[in-house]
């Protein structure tokens, strides 16, 4: 018979974790809601997670590919862009959706209890859903503009997503921490991530900084989208050294994250 | 027998602060330091060294209780008395500030019926996304789906979304999820309120097997005497955050029937148990007159307008309830379209109950003031400011009533047509 004890808590340990792992088919259950409920409250539904990367794909393509002839190594710009896009719009809306998953699922937070961790991670694996019907458009380019990827990727590619996991998850769960206190987190964010994306070489190459592109390295996603398009059109090595960097930062983003998350977890009934 | 719960030393305190507002934005924090940056190292300061200025406030503290295995106990007390918070730790949805609390076996808590329930999603999808919530397993759902459906009476409409259900076919297929949770220890709050008789009768009767049968251990809270009496035998009443007295159910509510009396004696002004802006507030209540024949019932409200301003058009309430808590009728001025202004400083409401044709008994009243018929701003509420003591024996001025005891006396004529 299992007992549980309450007591004033004191801050994470390895328990916790181990108590989301109990939980996931929550987070599983979470994650199917959220996928359900946006295909049927919206008419094109879950084409929606392609629609929008493909659409900044055309808009992005025309005005600085064509008319601002950005360089992009080499690479046609509408799948260089796409290839940075797809990451982006994984990491910039994970990161929205676990800033707000306290504040919003703020009525169950207030009437049971489960670990709090489970509602960003299920949110992130919602995300992490339209990233694969997203790429499926990348797929297809890759066959409009014959590009055969080093075969590297399969390997890579489960490592950057996990990167750009941790980036978002990190970020987000110190955002989420702040929302519950500061509501203006919420407004300041979209702000936030758009000027992110202008220091991210998505819609421009990361070799356009010159000498300076290690200022840039200082960014995680840097690392993944540059890595990510080595890898695809087998166009430069893949930066091992970067990559490694963009690793240790998340890391220690994520256990940040973390740390804040679990502080304040425990006012958060009291708050929202 | 074995302990299901216990509760050692257990007390929640939250800053006022805390309390009023909760969140602020971070604008106003940043404001705040910059005009006056010596003033928030000042306070910061002191919050660190434990000096900080803000209020505390106890909402729990000493509380000591151990529940045996297999037992329903209820938790009863007036609003503020800290059910709702004691809930609230047992549930693990806050954490206590003190104490301990050390509860063996699966527990499941159900303070609202139907959390996570989302509109857009069928019947049936709705039972698994509730009972992942409340702590079933995918397998233990898809065991006890068809339990799940029976109960709740709605396998017609199972894959309609819920927004489409009515009020009553929501709370029956919530309740149903919950009530097949098959935990040892289950925490119910206030739940049943909701949902018409014979759903209430039903779920009070399944609450009563369940603990029965299989030996589960179940809080109650609950503001209704007669669905606690009926499942507990053991109660706990709660009074400022502290357990005033645990014993035999009709003991404890006859005690704090009685101490709800004694409370009313002190004058409204000075107490506490109230809610609202606090801008007006009733000062007293006062019984002018009982009419026997037309049973006729003249009340006087004073209040105090403690602002410069006026407050034009309120909603005035009078709730009336019986001993059991439960409602008998809403009395306010909006539905009659009259108009109340409140004046600047003090005076008087004057309210004229016709035709109170209610059973003799005990009635209490509870008054709400709100600034206009939407409620924006709830000016003062405050629950029993009086005990109506009503004999009605003589109301059909013959001295009879009927045999059957009843809630409500008509005013009646039979003819016959010979």
């Amino acid at each position: 018979m299992t007992t549980t004890i309450i007591k004033p808590r004191k801050n994470f340990s390895l328990k916790d974790f181990k108590e989301v792992w109990e939980y996931k088919e929550l987070a599983y259950f979470f994650a199917w809601r959220d996928i359900k409920v946006r295909y049927k409250q919206t008419f094109v539904g879950i084409a929606w997670a392609v629609f929008q990367p493909f659409m900044a794909m055309v808009v992005f393509s025309i005005f600085f590919g064509s008319l601002a002839k950005m360089p992009s190594d080499g690479i046609p710009y509408p799948i260089f862009v796409y290839s940075g896009l797809l990451f982006w719009q994984f990491f910039s809306s994970a990161l929205t959706e676990t800033s707000n998953s306290l504040v919003g699922n703020a009525n169950i937070i207030t009437k049971v209890y489960f670990p709090r961790l489970i509602l960003p991670i299920s949110g992130i694996v919602t995300k992490f859903v339209d990233f694969g019907i997203a790429s499926i458009i990348l797929v297809g380019m890759m066959f409009y503009y014959s590009f055969t990827p080093d075969p590297i990727i399969l390997l890579i590619l489960p490592l950057l997503l996990f990167i750009t996991f941790m980036a978002a998850m990190g970020g987000g769960l110190f955002l989420a921490a702040i929302n519950v206190k500061y509501r203006d987190v919420r407004y300041v964010l979209p702000y936030f991530i758009q000027m992110l994306l202008f220091v991210t070489p998505v819609i421009y190459p990361a070799s356009i900084a010159g000498a300076y592109s290690w200022i840039l390295a200082l960014n995680p996603m840097t690392g993944v989208i540059k890595a990510s398009r080595a890898a695809l059109f087998d166009n430069a090595p893949i930066n091992w050294e970067l990559l490694g960097i963009s690793f240790v930062a998340v890391v220690i983003l994520l256990i940040i994250g973390i740390i804040f998350f679990k502080k304040a977890e425990r006012q958060f009934a009291d708050i929202v | 027998m074995e302990n299901a719960i216990e509760i050692k030393n257990v007390g929640k305190k939250y800053n006022i602060t805390h309390m009023r507002g909760g969140y602020v934005s971070l604008r106003d924090v940043i404001m705040n330091v910059l005009k006056s940056p010596f003033k928030h190292v000042k306070h910061k300061a002191k919050s660190v060294f434990g000096k900080a200025d803000n209020e505390e406030f106890w909402a729990l503290k000493d509380i000591n209780v151990t529940i045996k295995k297999g037992e329903i106990i209820g938790i009863i007390g007036a609003n503020g008395a800290g059910k709702s918070t004691l809930l609230k730790l047992l549930s693990k949805i806050t954490p206590p500030t003190t104490g301990e609390i050390r509860m063996n076996g699966r527990v499941a808590s159900l303070l609202e019926v139907g959390t996570g329930f989302h509109p857009e999603l069928t019947g049936r999808e709705n039972i698994f996304l509730n009972g992942a919530i409340l702590g079933m397993t995918k397998k233990e759902i898809v065991e006890r789906f068809d339990d799940i459906i029976e109960f709740s009476g709605v396998e017609k409409f199972l894959d309609t979304p819920v927004k489409r259900y009515s009020s009553g076919m929501y709370v029956r297929l919530a309740f149903a999820v919950a009530a097949h949770m098959e935990p040892d220890i289950l925490i119910v709050d206030e739940v049943l309120a909701v949902g018409d008789a014979e759903f209430q009768k039903k779920s009070l009767g399944k609450l009563d097997s369940v603990s029965k049968k299989d030996g589960r251990t179940i809080l109650f809270v609950s503001h209704n005497m007669s669905a606690i009496q009926r499942l507990c035998k053991r109660c706990i009443l709660l009074e400022g955050g502290e357990i005033k007295m645990v014993g035999e159910t009709k003991k404890v509510i006859d005690f704090y029937l009685h101490r709800k009396i004694e409370a009313n004696k002190l004058s409204l002004e000075k107490r506490q148990d109230r809610s609202g802006s606090g801008n007006v507030q009733f000062t007293k209540c006062e019984l002018v007159s009982i009419t026997p024949q037309n049973h006729a019932i003249k009340l006087k409200l004073s209040y105090r307008n403690k602002t410069e301003n006026l407050y034009e058009d309120v909603k005035i309430s009078v709730d009336i309830k019986d001993a059991n808590e439960e409602h008998v009728s809403d009395i306010t001025n909006n539905v009659l379209d009259q108009r109340i202004d409140i004046q600047k400083g003090e005076g008087n409401i004057f309210l004229e109950i016709f035709g109170f044709n209610l059973e003799s008994g005990e009635y209490s009243i509870s008054l709400f003031m709100a600034n206009d018929p939407m409620n924006s701003e709830i000016l003062d509420s405050i629950e029993n400011v009086l005990l109506l003591d009503i004999d009605n024996d003589n109301f059909y001025s013959t001295g009879k009533l009927p045999p059957i005891r009843s809630r409500s006396l008509f005013n009646f004529a039979f003819k016959d047509n010979n």
